[in-house]
């Protein structure tokens, strides 16, 4: 990584020239001049540290923190000037603090480590001194021969040389590269591809050049020097010979290729990129506490040293005689008298800045996501996946997302095609048991084993099962050693075939003809063989005309067994219709609409026979267009355009993509809690209004505005102020937004503002046909606009990286299209319906949790700094601390660090039941609510205003300084302190017990523990004349403290007197105006299952157990009335309370039904 | 950090009460019902100790002589800018018997015991009769380490040198006759300072040679008490009274008790005689000097904050609670509409 970094900013320029040139097997020219090019070695390196530079560069990476610089200075501070305090009271605790933190960065670089091992110690097989060795991944070197199996994955980028196979091709997916699934032919040199032995290998000579690393994926330029017979054959290599590390081979039974690119040079590895480090919201505002809290510092400290100097201008309390001053002292000059004053006081007073806040925070969101992890809610059985947590930091920020970003495909679908419907002939058929059955006809004949097909229907099939890119990959390798694939075709069954396809939806309708009974069973050259109801006919294959997405469709010309010459088009409605000219095309138009609304993904299917003399014509044309030196492009297209034209149209096909599982419930439940959903899609518009319909995005209510098609910037800004115009005439219905690609870039060009405007009024928008970086785009666009809302972005594929690594929260569904979405997403759950869980319910919690803990800790330092600063005031501000150095040091780490740390990680404002059933709940929590700046204040202020009372009340108790004591002894300056102390300590936990609202035992262990704690310890601490240390001064203070009695009823008194205030303020709160969290707080847990229910019940249909437990609960609710009236009384208030917020943002039924039933039994 | 593809059929996550967040909890809602009864509960509770503390507090009787002398008119006037040694005495009746034991303390204004580098300036090893410290004070005491002569000074520090030394005695007048009031000098310092924290060397002046006494005082540290070799020395309780620093700058301390003879059950009512050996100059800083006498409760002297505290904060509590009581009351009648 190091190096890469280096490498990048040009530190070390590995390499001398532009190219680099590798000697195959590194077999050096014997003569000649020749000098050795340094490569990287194939360890691939992810991990930060070694066990050498891991103490200078954790520490430098941890001081580059402010908060941590911050105490270093005042720990050095310390050491230089004459402090109050022993530098120990800041040094131990920023010891503890860097410790844990290194810890915990040293566990997870060991993580990091163990990976990379894995990796670069997986075995592999190199060519090395003519046989073939087995040795570990990270010892290829650049010119090594490598030997890849199949279903491996390559160590290194390599250059084919040569596969099992005669023409030396291999098939590769890239699918953790790229996330594409299809299987893409790689070539190598004809000189090379013959020496499919090590020996032969062995006696290969041949050097590579070809330019030096770069991460494009698709680029590579360089050549091969064979030498053959004392000849030398030069071949250009291209992409299409490289077979990059990551990549899988598949379908072919070994490679050898030569090691160009390694380790941190290989493409893949110059394609990681490191995680933009993302900062949650609550960090920032705690950065801005932080600066506040620093003025606060300041500005006490300031205010110190000037009243010491107004003090001080009178001589008697300059140097009274009882205390006068050194030579030293006297002689040293007034300016940097001050300044030592001045640091001195801000030594006194830096406690006030809390050290602890940053490791508690970061424990906190380290352990806290274990949780996630660790939800059985968030496991999804089928596919053996739980949720996966990739960055801690983000714990909180799930619980404050305004806008949901979801690509489509794989998303909210589960991006597996299934063919449904076809259309032949303008009949309607639909697929049963692998028969296709027409419309308004039940079931299969039982009887007939092969049905009868028409020819239409029978033609239509073939033309499905022909026109396509499809390849097959045989699961039994053994069984087809390349060679003619067709002799083995029939000897066993097409269950062994895996089709791979560029497009799911070729690949689903390809198996669909094969369930039919039209067979595809492989492509040999230009032939291409099917399977007609156990009858093989071979098809001669002999013009592809490849799919584009200007034309949308593809067509193959082929030669049937018969002879005959035809053609096969397939392809959009729109693009094939047209070109039509026999057929039932007006049915079938009607039958693709009718698909389309279904949510189903057409396609047409056309066909048209060539008379000999018109093929001749058509092969011309192609020739010439295809080897045409100029405009190339354009001759081809129109060549095309020639062809596909008088189609005899054959019938359309209906692919449906399923919806995933709880998709619409899941869209419904977080629009009610508030978030904004857009759906981001490349599909076509048409598709996606339909998925959008299905899956609840859009309502069939809605008003759907279209901004489509927008060619130029008038026309575009037109239009949007049309949609401005129609949105504020009609402002009663909801309305959804569909925008395309082209006209969304455009729309951002120059009309952001207006275009901003109508999504913002807009409850749903779809935006279609987008490419992956405009889908990053717009989220930037949101996220940037003035409001600044918190965005999410979930997506499977690797088209949704840059969506997913641009929002605040990236979250990555484990889907089909490989793991890059996962690998670069924050969050990784199995399936869409688990973010209604992860948002609502973690979120919420992570949050509140957090939220707390940070205004605790800038309270508790208040609480614990104020009263010192407060003393300066009876102590002539001479910077005498109010308690000892020891109390200093242990009230963040020990008294106080614990209660804390276990409330934010178990705390639990509401059931989680109930998040979930109400929805709601998650906008008390939105903008960032419990660290607005009011409660900020209020926190704040409360810690000053307990200070005072923990040090006005001790300075009160002790009066004119009368004896406390029951045999006439007096207190001292200590004693004082640690009363002030005491108190504090009890007050600021049980300040934390008044916030916990779910005890567990731990809770009630720390709490308790921790004032527990602080007494033995002052009892021990203070028991003992301890040899270390400087000063005596502490020696049973706090046993003299707590002899006596009027202690006791102090310490009691101002306990009370902190926090009635805040239980009066809590009770008051709650009933006066209570927050739709409190309330439901009064929910029991069945009741909050019963209340999931019935919404499930209402809004969904979802059957019968809702039902029965929706009658549990009325029945347990009028066994409740009869039982006892008040608490009747308090269960219908809960639940009209509930139905009171709530049906301001639902539209849907739920209230209404359940409000009624429960009026009347009541 | 976390690993990505585990081995099948592990990854299902534990079913346990921890790992789901369904730990068992008591979730207590601090609703109007609990808190009204508790709030009444405290505030009764409250008002009945404070009430208690209070008189307590009553009882106890307190007699407080200032001695500065500002007042031309006061005994002590003459004393106030003597240098030399000078005595004053000031007569005083009690009306009513000043029940004992009676404890006898001097007090201090405006005098800042709590400054750091004063309350610094003291070497707790030379005090814990470490002989090493005797020659090689630490550098904390600074001015007070060495005199002049560079001798090391024991006790070190601005603190003992700034010891306080007026003497008192007390007389009571029965039938025109002075007689001495017998004042007890033991048990004033905390017993763990007298009997472990400081600690002598075997009381000679031989350990003592090589070292001055502080600058301020007039005999050195091995002769403050001469006729009593507990009360001598390091462990001399007039000493570690004033070795324990005062919190604030107004303060007392524990000078004699009265606890022997007649006056063990108190002070009989009559006229008393203080005498003062004047020494201690405040009037540099304005301070003030006085004599207190007290006895005192289980709860220490006289202390009129406690009881009032309870007081207040019990009634606050009641009040509070009756006001709760009323919006919680309008509230449920809204409900109930």
């Amino acid at each position: 990584m190091l190096r890469w970094i280096r490498q990048q900013l040009g530190f070390d320029p590995p390499h001398q020239s532009d190219t680099r040139t590798v000697y195959v097997a590194n077999r050096f020219p014997e003569h000649g001049h020749y000098i050795p090019q340094r490569f990287a070695d194939n360890r691939i390196i992810s991990s930060k540290y070694t066990i050498w530079n891991f103490v200078p560069k954790n520490l430098f990476e941890q001081f580059r923190r402010i908060a941590n610089f911050y105490f270093l200075i005042i720990f050095l501070v310390q050491l230089m000037i004459d402090t109050p305090t022993s530098p120990v009271t800041s040094g131990l605790p920023l010891l503890f603090v860097i410790t844990v933190t290194a810890i915990k960065q040293g566990y997870e670089d060991w993580l990091r480590h163990k990976a990379d091992n894995e990796v670069n110690g997986a075995p592999v097989f190199v060519v090395r001194s003519g046989s073939l060795v087995q040795t570990r991944s990270k010892n290829i070197r650049v010119g090594d021969i490598v030997r890849v199996a199949k279903d491996e994955t390559f160590p290194a980028d390599l250059v084919l040389l040569s596969s099992d196979r005669a023409d030396g091709t291999c098939h590769i997916t890239t699918a953790s590269l790229d996330g594409e699934t299809n299987l893409k032919t790689h070539f190598s040199v004809p000189e090379t591809s013959v020496c499919q032995s090590v020996s032969q290998l062995e006696a290969l000579q041949a050097v590579v050049e070809c330019q030096q690393p770069e991460a494009d994926l698709y680029r590579f330029v360089g050549r091969v020097t064979v030498t053959q017979h004392g000849e030398e054959i030069v071949r250009p290599l291209g992409p299409e010979n490289l077979l990059l590390r990551g990549a899988r081979l598949k379908n072919t039974k070994e490679i050898f290729g030569v090691a160009v690119y390694t380790g941190m040079e290989s493409k893949m590895a110059l394609n990681y990129k490191c995680k933009s480090q993302k900062r949650s919201a609550v960090e920032k505002s705690m950065n801005t506490f932080l600066i506040i809290y620093l003025v606060i510092l300041l500005s006490e400290a300031v205010l110190s040293t000037i009243l010491k100097y107004a003090w001080q201008s009178e001589e008697e309390w300059n140097e009274p005689f009882y205390n006068q001053k050194t030579e030293q002292e006297r002689n040293s000059s007034p300016i940097l008298q001050f300044i030592s004053d001045f640091l001195a006081f801000l030594v006194l007073y830096n406690f006030i800045i809390p050290i602890s806040l940053y490791v508690t925070v970061e424990m906190q969101k380290f352990l806290g996501s274990f949780f996630i992890g660790w939800d059985l809610d968030l496991y999804h059985e089928e596919s053996n996946q739980k949720a996966q947590v990739n960055t801690s930091d983000l714990n909180e920020e799930l619980g404050q997302v305004e806008y949901l970003f979801t690509d489509k495909t794989g998303t909210l679908t589960e991006n597996e095609m299934q063919f449904r419907e076809c259309s032949i002939n303008g009949i309607k058929y639909r697929e049963m048991n692998g028969k296709l059955v027409p419309e308004g006809m039940t079931g299969d004949s039982p009887g007939g084993s092969s049905p009868q097909l028409m020819s239409e229907e029978l033609l239509f099939l073939k033309a499905v099962s022909l026109c396509h890119t499809v390849q097959i990959s045989y699961n039994q390798s053994e069984s087809w050693l390349g060679g003619d694939p067709f002799s083995h075709t029939n000897s066993f069954s097409f269950s062994h075939m895996e089709y791979y396809a560029a497009s799911p939806d070729e690949k689903a309708l390809v198996e669909a003809t094969r369930r039919i009974g039209v067979a595809f069973t492989g492509c040999s050259g230009d032939t291409m063989e099917i399977n007609t109801f156990g009858k093989t006919e071979k098809y001669k294959l002999l013009h592809v005309l490849e799919f584009d997405p200007n034309r949308r469709r593809m067509s193959v010309i082929l030669e049937t067994p018969s002879g005959g010459k035809m053609l096969f088009t397939k392809g959009a409605e729109s693009a094939v219709l047209p070109f039509t000219t026999t057929g039932e095309i007006e049915k079938t138009r009607l039958h693709v609409d009718e698909f389309a609304l279904k949510g189903l993904r057409t396609l047409v299917v056309a066909c048209r026979h060539f008379s000999p003399k018109e093929y001749i014509d058509v092969d011309k044309r192609l020739m010439s267009a295809r080897t045409a030196l100029q405009r190339r492009e354009e001759k081809l297209q129109q060549a095309f355009a020639h062809i596909e034209n008088n189609l005899h149209l054959l019938g359309a096909t209906g692919v449906e993509d399923k919806l995933q599982d709880k998709v619409p419930e899941t869209i419904e439940v977080l629009r009610r809690a508030g978030i904004k959903i857009w759906v981001l899609t490349g599909d076509k518009h048409e598709t996606a209004v339909s998925v959008s319909l299905s899956c609840g995005h859009f309502h069939r209510t809605m008003n759907i505005l279209e901004l489509l098609q927008q060619r130029s910037d008038n026309e575009c800004a037109e239009q949007l102020r049309r949609l401005a115009r129609r949105i504020k005439e009609d402002h009663v219905i909801q309305h959804g937004l569909v925008v395309d690609g082209a006209s969304l870039s455009l729309a951002l060009r120059e009309h952001e503002k207006l275009f901003m405007e109508v999504c913002k009024n807009c409850s749903a928008v779809l935006c279609c046909r987008m490419a992956p970086l405009q889908k990053a785009k717009v989220v930037r666009l949101l996220k940037t606009s003035p409001e600044k809302p918190i965005t999410l972005a979930v997506g499977d594929g690797a088209n949704d990286v840059s969506m997913i690594q641009e929002a605040h929260v990236g979250i990555g569904i484990m889907g089909k299209e490989g793991r890059q979405a996962v690998r670069n997403s924050d969050y990784a759950i199995a399936r869409f319906k688990f973010l209604a869980k992860l948002l609502l319910v973690h979120g919420h919690f992570y949050y509140i949790r957090i939220a707390t803990l940070v205004q605790y800790f800038f309270y508790k330092n208040v609480c614990f700094i104020t009263p010192q600063f407060l003393y300066q005031f009876f102590c002539l501000f001479s910077q005498q601390t109010l308690y000892d150095s020891v109390y200093l040091t242990l009230y963040n780490i020990c008294f106080t660090s614990l209660p804390i740390l276990v409330y934010s990680l178990f705390e639990q404002l509401v059931h989680p039941d109930i998040l979930q059933a109400k929805p709601s709940l998650y906008r008390d929590i939105s903008k960032n609510s419990l660290l607005s700046f009011r409660t900020f204040l209020y926190w704040t202020v409360l810690g000053f205003t307990h200070a005072f009372v923990f040090f006005f009340g001790s300075y009160l108790l002790m009066g004119e300084d009368t004896s406390l004591m029951s045999n006439g002894q007096m207190f001292g300056n200590w004693t004082f302190g640690t009363l002030v102390f005491t108190v504090m300590v009890i007050t600021v936990t049980l300040k934390l017990a008044l916030e916990t609202q779910f005890w567990t035992w731990m809770n009630h262990f720390v709490t308790w523990g921790s004032i527990a704690f602080y007494f033995i310890f002052s009892l021990f601490y203070g028991g003992i004349i301890w040899p270390f240390l400087h000063t005596q001064d502490m020696y049973f203070v706090f046993v003299q403290l707590l002899s006596c009695g009027s202690a006791w009823f102090a310490i009691v008194i101002i306990v009370i007197t902190c926090l009635f205030p805040e239980v009066m303020k809590k009770v008051l709160y709650r009933h006066l105006c209570p927050t739709s969290t409190q309330k439901s707080q009064s929910l029991s847990a069945p009741q909050a299952q019963a209340l999931s229910c019935v919404e499930s019940l209402c809004c969904y249909q979802h059957g019968q157990s809702g039902c029965s437990r929706l009658a549990r609960l009325l029945e347990q609710m009028t066994g409740q009335c009869k039982a006892s009236v008040n608490n009747c009384h308090t269960s219908s208030r809960s639940n009209r309370s509930w139905s009171d917020t709530e049906n301001f943002y639902s539209n849907d039924r739920t209230i209404l039904t359940l409000s009624p039933i429960e009026a009347s039994r009541c | 950090m976390v690993k990505e593809e585990q081995e099948e059929s592990s990854n299902r996550p534990d079913n346990t009460a921890f790992t789901q967040q369904r730990l068992p909890a008591w979730q207590p809602i601090l609703s109007a019902s609990i808190v009204i009864p508790m709030f009444l509960l405290i505030g009764a509770a409250f008002i009945g100790v404070g009430v208690a503390l209070f008189i307590t507090s009553r009882d106890i009787q307190l007699q407080e002589l200032d001695y500065t002398g500002d007042d031309s008119e006061h005994p002590c006037f003459k004393c106030r800018t003597n240098t030399e040694k000078c005595t004053c005495s000031m007569t005083f009746s009690i009306p009513t018997l000043f029940k004992g034991p009676v404890f006898f303390y001097y007090g201090l204004t405006n005098y800042f015991q709590n400054q750091r580098k004063y309350g610094a300036s003291k070497d707790d090893n030379q005090l814990y009769g470490d002989l090493d410290y005797f020659t090689n004070p630490s550098t904390d005491c600074d001015p007070y380490t060495r005199d002049s002569k560079n001798m090391p000074i024991v006790p070190c520090g601005a603190l003992a040198n700034s010891m306080f030394n007026d003497s008192f005695s007390l007389s009571h007048t029965v039938n025109g006759v002075q007689k001495i009031v017998p004042l007890d000098g033991k048990g004033i310092a905390w017993w763990t300072d007298y009997n472990i924290k400081y600690r002598n060397p075997t009381l000679n002046s031989v350990f003592f040679s090589g070292t001055k006494k502080p600058t301020n005082w007039p005999k050195p540290i091995y002769e403050l008490d001469t006729t009593d070799v507990y009360n001598n020395g390091f462990i001399n309780q007039d000493f570690l009274v004033w070795m324990r620093r005062a919190a604030l700058p107004d303060f007392r301390k524990l000078y004699r008790r009265i606890t022997h003879d007649d006056y063990a059950d108190g002070l009989p009512a009559g006229n008393y005689t203080l005498t003062i050996a004047y020494n201690y100059p405040v009037h540099s800083f304005n301070g003030k000097k006085k004599v207190v006498l007290s006895n005192v409760s289980w709860m220490g002297g006289k202390n009129d904050f406690l009881g009032i505290a309870y007081i207040v904060v019990g009634s606050m509590c009641v009040v509070m609670s009756v006001v709760m009581l009323i919006v919680y009351a309008r509230f449920k009648f809204a409900e109930d509409v």
